[in-house]
């Protein structure tokens, strides 16, 4: 292919999935409300948080270090190289040899770990509760994520997306059972990961229960925006990761520029369908006491396994 | 590589529902509520009956369609109904407590999963049939219910456990071997139906000897 049209569609990808990725949060949010019967804020309210964030005067604790300035730079930062790596809407993307699936989960990590050092610098004993809270998840998530790349990996030979994606969409149509396992075990990540309900409840301030909240509490104005706007990213990065590998149809091939558009409105629809889903499961479950977090963890790590299992018994 | 692709679509399906028969089986041993483990059983039966179907649709056996009526009958709808009506009766709609906790049982079941999937391994080499690679996970569904039998202390859920397991064996048999004859079937469906009811009676019973149904109970000898 040619060079320029890769570098157009990245460029394309990119700014899509950052500016779309607000309206998922709020979509997510607004179909919560309509389950629970209220009328809810609006699917373009996140837009209106971030605008009325960046217009006021970011205040920083008096002992914080320039990491914790530095924070929510690197955090967009991440979340945004992450959207540019997965075939969100095209597969052949001069981003995509950068990092395959490992390094991915590894740019995860790295946020991770720099939002988790933010939340101890300032030294409250809120963020460093959260931070503790949110390690523990982490290493538990980590792995059994891993395990549902690795058996997409196993089907595809190979850890690269983009690779993937073409073994998995673009071929005829056949059933890997090895996949249902491990779209659920990617599924009970995502929640964990994502700080949704079974794990963590996105909308309590309540001390006892907050992990992700309490790490980011000492945050204000732009500050916080860039954390929100990241949080919104990671979650859409995620489903992007889990539309690439279980139902990768629609996305563009390189150089088709009817493709693309085609590529997008399907996004589009997945995403919609996406966040229903999402707002469905947060409603109808309860959240777990976090010392359950390890067994729900456990679970997930032992279903990507079982998938695992199952490929070398059923699909060799 | 891919020696996936090139085996039909129906086989493609069986498998399928193999994975999910053999799903069901792991979240019954991570679940906590009775009520939820009938319903998963009650799911398990019917994928059971899904599968019987799409074989005898696909080698044009008619016995097995009735074998999947039975099925159906059976495990999807008297069975969990009898089993829904015991626990309200008893009043046991609680958590369960396991004797081992989740994680490690979960551990252990793994461990299961990889030795049946080895011992049938060299079994199914030499079985005839397409869909021969689904003994592994038929036995590994019953180890794994053999496992919730042994892990839970009380009664109802050791119940759901041995129904289970005759999930797991039925599977083996119809994708396996394409199903047994209709009578050895009937024979076992009414083996567990009164099996069924008899534990029902079994459970009033220990109830009113130790007010409860913790078959620890058991274990000792008293004089009365």
């Amino acid at each position: 292919m040619n060079q320029a049209g890769g570098i157009v569609f990245q460029v394309l990808q990119s700014v899509l999935v950052v500016l779309i990725a607000p309206l998922m949060l709020g979509w997510v949010n607004q179909c919560r409300a309509w389950l629970q019967n209220r009328s809810g804020p609006g699917i373009t309210q996140p837009y209106r948080v971030i605008h009325k964030l960046l217009y006021k005067e970011a205040v920083v604790a008096y002992d914080a270090s320039p990491l914790f300035r530095a924070t929510p730079y690197i955090l967009f930062g991440c979340m945004w190289l992450a959207v540019g790596i997965v075939p969100v809407l095209a597969t052949d993307l001069p981003f995509a040899p950068a990092a395959d699936v490992v390094a991915l989960v590894g740019l995860f990590a790295l946020a991770r770990v720099f939002v988790s050092l933010a939340g101890m610098d300032t030294g409250t004993s809120f963020g460093t509760l959260g931070a503790r809270r949110e390690m523990m998840i982490g290493f538990l998530a980590e792995p059994a994520m891993l395990m549902t790349l690795f058996t997409a990996s196993l089907i595809s030979q190979s850890t690269s997306l983009p690779t993937i994606v073409e073994t998995l969409g673009q071929r005829e149509l056949v059933i890997y059972p090895s996949m249902a396992f491990a779209a659920i075990a990617f599924l009970m990540v995502l929640l964990a990961e994502n700080a949704r309900i079974p794990i963590d409840n996105p909308s309590t301030h309540l001390e006892l229960t907050m992990i992700h909240e309490a790490m980011i509490l000492e945050y204000s104005a732009r500050h916080l925006a860039l954390v929100e706007w990241a949080s919104s990213l990671k979650l859409t990065a995620y489903i992007a990761i889990g539309f690439a590998i279980f139902v990768p149809w629609g996305i563009a091939q390189p150089d088709d520029w009817r493709g693309l558009a085609i590529a997008f409105a399907v996004f589009t629809v997945k995403l919609a369908l996406a966040g229903a889903g999402l707002a469905v499961i947060e409603t109808v479950s309860a959240k777990m006491r976090i010392f359950r977090a390890p067994e729900f963890l456990a679970t997930a790590f032992l279903l990507a396994t079982l998938g695992m299992l199952t490929h070398f018994v059923l699909e060799t | 590589m891919n020696t996936v692709v090139n085996i039909p679509f129906y086989a493609q399906l069986i498998n399928l529902i193999a994975a999910l028969i053999l799903l069901i089986a792991f979240s019954m041993l991570t679940q906590r509520r009775i009520r939820s483990l009938i319903n998963l059983f009650a799911a398990q039966g019917a994928l059971l009956v899904l599968s019987t179907a799409i074989v005898a649709y696909s080698t044009g056996q008619p016995h097995l369609y009735y074998s999947a009526l039975l099925t159906l009958a059976l495990k999807v709808v008297l069975l969990p109904w009898i089993l829904h009506r015991l626990t309200r009766a008893l009043n046991v709609q609680w958590d369960v407590e396991p004797l081992i906790n989740i994680p490690a049982t979960m551990l252990l079941g793994i461990v299961l999963v990889i030795f049946a999937f080895n011992l049938a391994a060299p079994i199914s080499q030499i079985a005839g049939t397409i869909t021969k690679s689904t003994l592994g996970i038929a036995l590994a569904s019953i180890l794994l219910s053999f496992l919730m039998m042994i892990t839970r202390s009380k009664a109802v859920s050791q119940v759901v456990g041995f129904l289970s397991m005759e999930n797991g064996l039925f599977f083996a048999a119809t994708s396996a071997t394409y199903g047994m004859p209709l009578v050895v079937e009937l024979g076992i469906a009414l083996d567990v139906l009164v099996g069924t009811l008899v534990f029902g009676v079994f459970f009033f019973h220990i109830r009113e000897t130790f007010e409860s149904l913790d078959i620890h109970h058991l274990e000792k000898l008293r004089e009365r």
